[in-house]
């Protein structure tokens, strides 16, 4: 029976003990796969050898395969890099910002949430090498010694910027989650035998629970926090600043570097919210996933929402203010030209739909939690397409005004992206513990709890 | 250490130092070898010979296992003294196609025409090419071309073809049997002696000339109303007040490249010339010369006559009674022409000699010739008779024509009566064509004696009397064709040697003394005509009978009338495989790789036919499908249909592309009329995509073009200017270009490469997409590419119609009806606006590219490194003028490509590749380059001499194509240059950049247009 107080409900329901935590963690991994697993890694693989045909098209027969033209030379491919790199943005939030803030109900979602923004990331960078004209190139924008000289890469340019920015995220990412996988990993490792054992073993670098271990590992992971937390807010304003210090009017905007991370929040904590609401499902982790989980992340869901709809406002505000032609007229092309579905649909599932969490029934219900999370993520890819196609394809000269319309090439090449992350999901779900076994067990006695 | 002193040796006979020893000591084996032969030990190959053939031997045998390679192009044993590889060679010769001759220099490189210039020795067109001679050098390299003579379709040497044409002709002309000579007009001297040399063979043997667009009304009525069988000179350039009734003069009537030359010369301005002619156009599809005019109305074909005679009635005092029309614009021209009387010009384009008669009459009304018009120089090019033909056709239909040659004329494709010889060609004993390839007639014919290509061949040219111009090969044939003169002359008995016998017609009767040679590099001739001949008096005008014919020719019709007309790349469609002209964008309407059916707004609205409906087109008995293409400015109730597609046996590349409409040419009273009647439009519920290269239309009120009305001009030379101006951080407004914050970043110490373009000269025509397409290797995509919008052309001529709908500030959205403004007007007013990469001096592109592969150099180019490029596209999506172009696919070695980008992806059409300029591989991007490589090689010719760059030295390729001189490049630090005075003295007020308020500062400069509008 457990206590619970009004004032600080436990964060893990059901009066969980350390021992019950490791067996329930532990036994996803330890398990066969279940019926419910071996579906989804089907049907991920199936559409990741789809996405692969077509991406492989992609490259050997060129970028025209997708739906671009002489006006339009970014629609599908980098509003998809765009999205998954927003998405990539909720797991170092959560990992690094609410560990600096203290945020204890973020450690049974932080494990999860930090794959999702590395496999987010990875799906990001195919589509960086894949919307080159000459991927076999793509090393030419890295520093690296050449034979041409002294070769450099142009430091002016944000897409330079983009690959500093992306590269430090996803290396800080990566070497963040791995770290907090260590201790669990050991765990793993002292209830497995054989050739598991070995294996898990070598992924615990033989880790050895001492308290000093313990200390440094704590340490490392507070500098880790304290190393990424810049990068939340930095990696989202660079990659704004692709379209920030352009000219074309729509992109170029200094609201984007906020207005950026906050959608990037939005759209992150939207697809974690997704993925935890099937995972706390399948894998029976309803009392360490809880309903008041869901609700915080709904209650920075409403809130990143709403700092994205007052950006969408100001910059309409702004169009008019300023009384550039230009600026006029490409927002009002988005909202009334042909792409107006799109801006509607971005208004509509950004804007109004988060509005809807105000409400506690709301916030607190997993159906419309669920509902919610995909239309946020269906209208934050709107969003990147409205600001790069439609300010596109109506820019200066009406000459060159075009439109775009995309191919089964640029549906397919987003179909390999969401193949591999589920993949890659799946693979880290059923082998890897999916809730951070060794932080949560630090919550479960909570302040309300009897001594 | 001691030295050694014991001595070996290496047998007694060392020791002794026998005579056979000393002999043979001094060799590496003193001893004998088996290889040298006993009898010669001194002669035979010794061990290091054996090796050398033992070496020689195996590399041979493993080098004779391989597979020889076959190699296409041979080094010169000896180097001719005028090639150096690397270095072009320019050879004056004359552009021929039917009508349209041009004196042009063919620029060739390792023997290869890879380029043709205008001739700027040439007082007519002074260095001015169109549209389809810049394409014709691709002709040359043609796969559908013939490589050898046929027999029923069967190659054949051509000892057999002349000895069977030759046996036949005999036996024909023996038995007095006609033949018939089937040509398009033919003004070439030498071509008409050898007529002449063959005729006096074959007595029976008659020239038929024809035009497949046919100004047979032109001719017909100057001989009624002169007495003279000729197209009168007409000279644009000292016209005040242009009215013209229907004829594109600046696009396709009679001889548009001069016309454009002297057209613009009236419309050009400057600080000391601020007089321009003032321009009507009465026509009923928007034509390029219509887009230039200053007033425009859309009438009817069924209202030509109308509108001649209501013009005529207000200027003469004999009166033609028909129904005239009352127009306001009519009205207001004929007071403009009577105000400019002798300095005005009246031309139509109808075929009628009815309305040529009327036009002929208005003219000696306001005094024009002798001064716009004159009968001294008239043009040759335009001969064909299409009475004759008519006649032609009924002896050929009847069987009484026993043998029939044609000679560059395709007539079962272009002629109204096309069907009817195709049936009958088959009853003829002897059928001949000199076609280069099996065309809709040629296939047909027994016999094809293929004719080789201008390029390939020997010619003369008289265009205009006493303007005289030569043709001669600047390659040696590709295929086994030989020149049609050459056939022509050897079936007549006659030498055949055709550079001999054009050479013998200049020395015995045009070069009067002058040099040979010296005609030969000029490749013109111009000895004129004298000027104290006088214009030939008018017979006057027999109102009645005029009176009569229109009434019964021009009844006003229900329904929508049809006019065909030739556009301006694809003309009459000999030129159909040419896949340069069929990616050409028709200057008007933009459309490529295809004809459509022109409608107007108000018809397309209240059928509810949007762009690219299909729509069966019925005329008469005969129905074809297309797509409607919605065109501003078309008349009310007409529609336009244009000629010179449908080729079905062009080659790959022009086969099936539209439909042919030279059917539904008329023949009302012996003339051969563009009005084809009317016809019934059923939409068939399909759409389908035309492919445009612009598909919006209107500009947006946004200050992109600038203009004025000469009289706001006169006032005010910077009339019509948008000055942007912004606020720094002092609160004071100033011009973008005071903002900066890169200081001096970019320094041009030697010379800053520019551009000034003129909108007001520059009429729309296209000339310089080619031209640049020539020069730079530009690739042909194929329709399905320019749907996509991914056409590849560095420069484009953005066209903009007005709208009813601007707002009166630029730019102002917010209160306007934005949606609207899209909608072109019914009639609207055209601009043109020439755009290719603009050299910005602070260019977004530049700083975007993550690799650096696009840079500034310090001559103000924007540069394009293409093997640095990743192909990210962001300097594209940055670019504010939208002019880089991406490879999206590889368009060389392509085997989808290869019926379409000829150039990159035949052996043969590869030959035309511009050796200079790279061909671009797949997903690197690519823009226009100011034509660099020309820029290098000047600069380097001046280095050589040691001695500053002259201006006008160097010139791209659009501006060297440009007719009308719109496009002025130069070195801006050269303060004589043209580019500079045109800035700063010429034309200072009026030069502007377009988009200036994003202080890119291009390199490129417009100067606005100006229209000769009055608001009375």
């Amino acid at each position: 029976m457990q206590v619970t107080s009004s004032v600080r409900p436990p964060l893990v329901t059901n009066g969980k003990k350390a021992k019950d935590v490791t067996n329930d963690i532990c036994k996803q991994v330890e398990g066969k796969p279940s019926l419910a697993w071996i579906v989804a890694f089907t049907i991920s693989v199936i559409t990741l050898i789809y996405g692969g045909y077509c991406l492989w098209t992609t490259w050997y027969e060129g970028i025209g395969m997708w739906g671009l033209n002489k006006t339009i030379g970014w629609a599908w491919d980098i509003t998809n890099f765009v999205w998954w790199v927003g998405i990539g943005h909720a797991g170092t939030l959560i990992s690094a910002i609410l560990l600096l803030f203290r945020q204890k109900w973020r450690t049974s979602i932080n494990r999860a949430a930090e794959a999702m923004t590395i496999f987010a990331v990875l799906c990001a960078a195919t589509f960086i090498i894949a919307h080159m004209g000459r991927p076999w190139c793509g090393h030419w924008v890295l520093p690296l010694p050449n034979t041409f000289g002294s070769l450099w890469q142009n430091f002016n340019s944000a897409l330079m910027w983009d690959v500093f920015a992306i590269s430090t995220y996803f290396t800080v990412s990566l070497v963040f989650w791995y770290v907090g996988l260590i201790p669990d990993f050991a765990t793993i490792r002292e209830r497995a035998t054989g050739i598991r054992r070995s294996i898990y073993g070598a992924l615990s670098m033989n880790w050895d629970g001492s308290a000093k271990t313990w200390s440094r590992y704590e340490a490392v992971s507070l500098v880790l926090a304290g190393v990424s937390t810049p990068l939340v807010l930095s990696v989202h304003t660079i990659v704004s600043m692709d379209f920030a210090t352009s000219v074309i009017p729509g992109w170029h905007t200094t609201i984007f570097p906020p207005y950026f991370v906050a959608g990037a929040i939005f759209s992150g904590f939207a697809m974690v919210q997704t993925l935890m609401l099937i995972t706390r499902v399948v894998y029976n982790l309803e009392d360490y996933i809880t309903i008041n989980h869901l609700e915080s992340m709904n209650k920075v869901i409403v809130t990143t929402g709403s700092i994205v709809g007052v950006a969408y406002i100001t910059e309409f505000f702004i169009a008019w203010y300023s009384g550039v032609p230009y600026e006029s007229y490409a927002f009002i092309n988005r909202a009334f030209g042909p792409y107006y579905w799109a801006y509607w649909a971005m208004m509509s599932c950004n804007v109004i739909s988060p509005q809807l969490f105000w409400f506690k029934k709301v916030r607190t219900s997993i159906l419309w939690t669920s509902i919610l999370c995909i239309v946020v993520n269906i209208g934050m890819w709107f969003e990147r397409f409205v600001i790069i196609c439609t300010s596109l394809h109506r820019d200066f000269l009406p000459s060159s005004w075009s439109y775009f319309t995309p191919t089964m090439y640029d549906v397919g090449d987003y179909l390999f992206t969401f193949g591999l992350f589920f993949t890659l999901f799946l693979l880290f779900a059923k082998y890897f513990p999916v809730i951070n076994m060794a932080e949560v067990k630090t919550i479960i006695n909570s302040s309300s709890e009897k001594k | 250490m001691k030295e050694n002193t014991k001595v070996y040796w290496k047998g007694l006979e060392e020791l002794n130092q026998t005579e056979d020893f000393v002999k043979t000591a001094h060799n590496e084996f003193p001893e004998y070898l088996p290889l040298k032969s006993e009898d010669n030990a001194e002669s035979g190959p010794d061990r290091r010979d054996f090796l050398k053939m033992l070496g020689f031997s195996v590399a041979a045998v493993t080098l004779a296992a391989c597979e020889a390679p076959v190699k296409k192009a041979i080094p010169y044993v000896n180097k001719p003294e005028e090639i150096d590889p690397g270095i072009a060679n320019y050879y004056a010769t004359t552009y021929i196609d039917g009508s349209e001759c041009l004196p042009v220099v063919v620029k060739t490189r390792e023997g290869r025409p890879i380029k043709i210039e205008g001739n700027k020795l040439s007082s007519v067109y002074q260095g001015g090419t169109s549209v389809k001679a810049q394409a014709s050098v691709l002709g040359l390299y043609d796969t559908a071309r013939l490589a050898k003579p046929t027999i029923k379709g069967k190659s054949a040497s051509w000892d057999k073809i002349d000895a069977e044409i030759t046996s036949s002709l005999e036996t024909i002309a023996s038995a007095g049997g006609e033949i018939r000579i089937v040509t398009p007009s033919i003004y070439s001297p030498s071509t008409k002696r050898a007529l002449s040399v063959f005729a006096s063979k074959f007595p029976t043997a008659k020239h038929i000339q024809y035009d497949a667009i046919s100004y047979y009304g032109i001719l017909k009525a100057n001989q009624i109303t002169f007495g003279q069988y000729a197209v009168p000179s007409y000279d644009f350039s000292k016209a005040d007040v242009i009215v013209s009734l229907g004829a594109d003069f600046l696009g396709t009537w009679i001889s548009p490249t001069e016309f454009a030359r002297q057209y613009a010369a009236t419309r050009k301005l400057s600080a000391k010339k601020k007089t321009m002619s003032r321009h009507y156009q009465f026509e009923t599809g928007l034509s390029l010369t219509g887009s230039n005019a200053d007033y425009r109305v859309g009438i009817k074909p069924s209202e030509e006559a109308a509108f001649v005679s209501e013009l005529y009635n207000k200027l003469s005092s004999n009166k033609i009674s028909v129904s005239s029309k009352k127009n306001d614009v009519l009205n207001k021209a004929a007071t403009d022409l009577l105000n400019a009387r002798g300095k005005s010009l009246v031309v139509s384009g109808s075929n009628d000699p009815s309305i040529q008669a009327v036009v002929n009459e208005i003219n000696v009304i306001l005094g024009n010739y002798g001064s716009t018009i004159s009968f001294k120089n008239a043009y040759q090019t335009f001969q064909g008779n299409d009475e004759q033909m008519n006649t032609f056709v009924d002896e050929l239909v009847a069987g009484t024509v026993k043998a029939v040659i044609f000679y560059g004329v395709n007539p079962v494709y272009d002629y109204y009566r096309g069907a009817e010889i195709e049936k009958v060609l088959k009853n003829t004993l002897l059928t001949v064509s000199f076609a280069d390839r099996a065309d809709e007639t040629a296939s047909l014919c027994t016999f094809i004696a293929p004719d080789s290509h201008y390029l390939e061949s020997w010619n003369d040219a008289e265009p205009k009397i006493g303007f005289y111009s030569l043709a001669q090969p600047t390659i040696k044939n590709i295929f086994d064709t030989r020149q049609a003169q050459s056939s022509l002359l050897k079936w007549a008995g006659a030498p055949s040697d055709f550079y001999a016998f054009v050479k013998s017609t200049w020395t015995s009767s045009i070069l009067n003394g002058q040099s040979w040679d010296k005609a030969l590099h000029d490749g013109v001739l111009e000895p004129g005509i004298s000027s104290t001949t006088v214009e030939p008096a008018s017979n006057g005008l027999d109102v009645t009978a005029i009176s009569t014919s229109f009434t019964k020719n021009y009844t006003a019709v229900n329904g929508i009338e049809l006019k065909v007309y030739e556009k301006i790349g694809l003309g009459n469609g000999a030129q159909a495989n040419n896949p340069w002209l069929q990616e050409f964008p028709d200057p008007i309407s933009k459309a490529t790789w295809d004809n459509y059916i022109a409608l107007p707004i108000s018809y397309a609205k209240e059928k509810g036919l949007e762009q690219g409906a299909l729509v069966k087109v019925t005329n008469g008995k005969s129905s074809i499908t297309l797509p409607v293409l919605i065109q501003p400015g078309q008349a009310k109730g007409t529609a336009s249909i244009a000629l010179g597609y449908g080729r079905s046996k062009s080659g790959k590349c022009g086969d099936g592309v539209g439909q042919n409409v030279f059917t539904w040419l008329k023949n009302v009273e012996g003339f051969i009329s563009t009005n084809a009647g009317t016809v019934t439009i059923e939409p068939t519920g399909e759409v389908v995509k035309l492919a445009l290269t612009q598909t919006h239309q209107t500009l947006m009120a946004r200050p992109i073009i600038q203009d004025a009305t000469l009289e706001e001009y006169k006032k005010n030379p910077s009339a019509g200017r948008f000055i942007p101006l912004v606020t720094n951080g002092d609160g004071k407004k100033v011009a973008p270009a005071e903002l900066d914050i890169w200081k001096d970043q970019h320094h041009q110490p030697n010379h800053l490469w520019s551009m000034s373009i003129d909108l007001n000269s520059c009429i729309g025509c296209g000339a310089c997409v080619i031209a640049c397409q020539a020069e730079n290797n530009v690739p042909v995509v194929g329709k399905k590419e320019v749907i996509n919008a991914r056409e590849m052309h560095w420069i484009r001529i953005d066209r903009y119609y007005s709208s009813e709908f601007e707002p009166k500030e630029t730019g102002v959205y917010f209160d306007g009806d934005v949606v609207a403004m899209e909608d072109p007007s019914e009639n609207p007013q055209v601009t043109f606006q020439p755009m290719m990469c603009q050299h910005c001096n602070h260019a977004p592109c530049e700083t975007v590219c993550p690799v650096a592969a696009t840079t500034h150099s310090s001559e103000g180019l924007n540069q394009m490194t293409y093997n640095r490029c990743i192909g990210t596209r962001y300097c594209a999506n940055n670019c504010p003028y939208k002019v880089r172009r991406f490879n999206w696919f590889k368009y060389f070695d392509n085997g989808d490509m290869f019926d379409k980008n000829v150039t990159m992806n035949t052996s043969l059409g590869r030959m035309v590749l511009n050796p200079d300029v790279t061909v671009r591989s797949r997903g690197v991007m690519e823009k226009c380059s100011f034509c660099v490589q020309k820029i290098q090689e000047g600069k380097l010719k001046a280095k050589k001499e040691k001695r500053k760059i002259e201006d006008g030295e160097v010139q791209t390729a659009c501006a060297a194509s440009c007719a009308t001189g719109a496009i002025v490049f130069g070195d801006y630090r050269d303060l004589n240059s043209q580019v500079y005075k045109e800035r700063n003295e010429e034309n200072k007020e009026r030069t502007y950049t377009v988009l200036e308020e994003l202080n890119v500062q291009p390199n490129v400069t417009y100067l606005t247009k100006i229209r000769n509008i009055s608001k009375a």
